[in-house]
């Protein structure tokens, strides 16, 4: 009796999950086999490909555009990245822990920026950076990415602080370390997890950020991906560039998924278990 | 090793709490002393300003002769076990032990001995290479305190290290605590809010309330020579009896009976702004089935019939818990010591008296019974200010001493 029900829930259940997982993946896999299809069967409607084709890979790869725009991607993010995950971690932790005057001013300045809309932002950033000549470089894209990744790596960083005993901490001071000691030995390692979660969401969002990256640059001295495929054109001006475009969406959901996958293994949870009774 | 003292050391809050005042306490050498009290006294809060994880707001903490207020935790050398135990989840048992020796930058050979050598004492070799989240309740609790002796620091701070284990299991590390101390010889402050604890492992027992040091003094003397209300209401379980006496006529009215005072006691309550309510305390060992009482004795004290309501048999002797009619002892004292007990624990102010009986009494329940009790064993307060009247240069004299 009771494994019937049990295999007919498995069975309910798994029927469910693969509606949902096709429901998400149809458009990444319609794209995938548009980019493997050639010009001429490219509108047949078909979802298999009927005739195999890498051109429109080999094609992206050939055009110097969107090599380039890669390289100026992984840059700009993994650096964006970096820098708003550690800044956010240290404000994070100061939040998470101390009791400063101005303390609920930082946290709601920094909703209040997480909140305000970004298209409001870009003629007059693209008015200063002209000024101070930041237009089409890396720093120019880099510091408005940082600026509203922050927001969301503080708030996700002083939730996982919050969830390590403050007990660890003083424990480590009177074993000796010092608040950097502490913190770098003993917090750190256990917020891992915290970090890598930041790293992920925001490395995302300066990944898939296109009005920032359209307005700021004019080059491909500093054209992220996202753009550099609004760009796009056939090898040809009468070529249809959507196979292309297909082919390069591909790829550049590739460094995402490698991204993703490498950090996930470090979010093991329960990494605080054992740590206090209670 | 060394000595603490605290010369008046307060805290005050930002908030505007005062969670410690003007505490006075001298820790010599080597010694083991216990500070306990109700919750929120401001025991926690004492113990983190002798660590350095709180700032002394007024006063001076001097350790080892030096005075240390503004010193960081790392620079006073001093070990601390957290009643959470606060084990690094993300490192094995040896390496917990083997932090505070690598921050302090020994070679690995040195701290592998050490590290070794603290295991065996607390018997926790077997378990270095497992992750606390592996180990049960009472081997992290050992993995804390070995994280506290492998350094040998000058001294030993200990907040309710064994509150989170169970009965059985306390008892025994009780026994680990006390015996480890006694081996070390290294000063040490324990925080504990179980008086059983309180009086079986300390050298000397300090008792807080509301952040100020109402008594210290060896566990017995405690015991035998309170200082006032609250010391007599808190040392003791079950706790001491409180009842209302009121004073007349060089006697006292209480619900036992008219109780006769001596000439020191007089001369007290019979000055102008003497109370004339006053509580009378008297702990349960102090009354015996009159049947059993010689005569001798029997005219030290003095007799009361009242009906029986609960007899328990504890096998060496009996509790047996009496009814008794007449007004209820008041005091804040007293309203505060039921709050922390728990109504149900803090029987002392109630209309109920306990008694601990010998074993041979016939006592049954819901009979009449004829109880005596001795009068140089009751203590008397002054329910403003709970001072204990019956206080002669620091002892007890009960209430018909001339
Ligand atoms: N950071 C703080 N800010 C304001 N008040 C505080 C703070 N920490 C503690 N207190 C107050 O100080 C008083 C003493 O606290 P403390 O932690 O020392 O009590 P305790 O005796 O250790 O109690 P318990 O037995 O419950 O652990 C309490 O009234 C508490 O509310
Ligand atoms: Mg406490």
């Amino acid at each position: 009796m009771a494994t019937e029900t049990t295999t007919r829930a498995k069975l309910r259940w798994g029927l469910l999950d693969v509606i949902v997982v096709v429901f998400a993946l149809i458009p990444v896999l319609w794209i995938a086999s548009l980019s493997f299809k050639t010009p001429a069967t490219l509108t047949d409607g078909k979802f298999w490909p009927r005739e195999w084709t890498l051109d429109n890979y080999r094609t992206i790869f050939d055009t110097d555009q969107f090599v380039r725009a890669l390289a100026n991607s992984i840059g700009i993010a993994l650096i964006a990245t970096l820098i708003a995950v550690v800044l956010g971690a240290m404000a994070a932790y100061a939040i998470s822990r101390l009791d400063f005057p101005g303390k609920k001013l930082l946290v709601g300045v920094s909703l209040l920026i997480a909140m305000f809309p970004q298209v409001s932002l870009v003629s007059p950033l693209f008015e200063i950076e002209r000024q101070l000549g930041l237009f089409d470089t890396w720093p120019g894209l880099i510091l408005p990415y940082i600026t509203f990744a922050l927001p969301l790596a503080i708030y996700t960083l002083s939730a996982f602080f919050k969830q390590i005993p403050w007990d660890l901490e003083k424990a480590a001071k009177m074993d000796g370390a010092t608040q950097g000691q502490a913190f770098r030995r003993v917090i750190a390692p256990l917020a891992a997890p915290g970090l890598f979660t930041t790293a992920i969401l925001v490395f995302i969002f300066c990944w898939n950020d296109f009005l920032f990256a359209i307005s700021l640059t004019s080059t491909e001295r500093s054209r992220t991906v996202p753009v550099a495929l609004s760009f796009f054109t056939g090898e040809s001006q009468f070529e249809d560039p959507i196979g292309a475009i297909c082919a390069a969406a591909v790829v550049i959901t590739i460094p995402i998924i490698l991204f993703v996958l490498f950090f996930q293994r470090r979010i093991v949870s329960g990494l605080t278990s054992g740590a206090v009774k209670g | 090793m060394a000595d603490i003292v605290l010369d008046k050391v307060s805290k005050k809050f930002p908030d505007g709490t005062v969670a410690v005042q003007d505490v006075d306490l001298e820790i010599a050498d080597g010694e083991f002393v216990i500070l306990v009290g109700p919750s929120g006294c401001g025991k926690s809060t004492t113990l983190n300003m002798i660590a350095g994880l709180e700032d002394i707001s007024s006063g001076e903490l001097r350790i080892a002769g030096q005075r240390v207020n503004d010193k960081a935790p790392r620079d006073r050398d001093i070990a601390m076990v957290f009643q959470s135990y606060a084990l690094y989840p993300n490192m094995t048992v040896r390496e917990n032990m083997a932090f505070p020796l690598r921050l302090a930058k020994l070679d690995r050979a040195t701290i592998d001995a050490k590290v070794d050598e603290a295991a065996k004492v607390l018997e926790l070799t077997p378990l270095l290479d497992r992750k606390p989240a592996n180990l049960s309740g009472g081997q992290r609790q050992r993995v804390a305190m070995g994280r506290a002796i492998v350094r040998q620091p000058k001294a030993f701070l200990m907040d309710e290290p064994l509150s989170n284990l169970d009965a059985k299991l306390r008892v025994q590390m009780r026994t680990v605590v006390s015996r480890l101390q006694k081996q070390l010889g290294t000063t040490t402050v324990y925080v504990t809010h179980d008086q059983t604890e309180a009086m079986t492992l300390g050298d000397r027992v300090v008792i807080m309330r509301g952040g100020a040091v109402q008594q210290v003094g060896p566990p017995q003397e405690l015991y035998d020579h309170p200082r006032n209300l609250f010391v007599a209401g808190f040392i003791g379980s079950p706790s001491m009896n409180f009842l209302h006496a009121a004073v007349s006529e060089g006697r006292l009215r209480t619900a036992l009976g008219d109780v006769a005072i001596g000439d020191r006691l007089r001369r007290q309550i019979e000055g102008a702004d003497a109370p004339r309510e006053l509580i009378l305390g008297i702990r349960p060992e102090h009354f015996e089935d009159a049947e059993l009482i010689d005569e001798e004795t029997r005219r030290r004290g003095m007799e009361f019939d009242a009906p029986v309501d609960i007899v328990e048999s504890m096998g060496s002797d009996k509790y047996v818990y009496f009814t008794v009619e007449g007004e209820r002892a008041t005091a804040a004292e007293l309203e505060e010591l039921a709050a922390d007990a728990g109504a149900a624990d803090f029987a002392g102010a109630g209309s109920s008296l306990v008694t601990r009986l010998s074993a041979e009494s016939a006592v049954r329940e819901g009979e009449n019974r004829r109880v005596w009790f001795n009068l140089d064993k009751i203590h008397l307060f002054d329910p403003s200010t709970g001072r204990n009247l019956t206080l002669h240069e620091g002892r007890a004299a009960g209430a018909l001493a001339d």
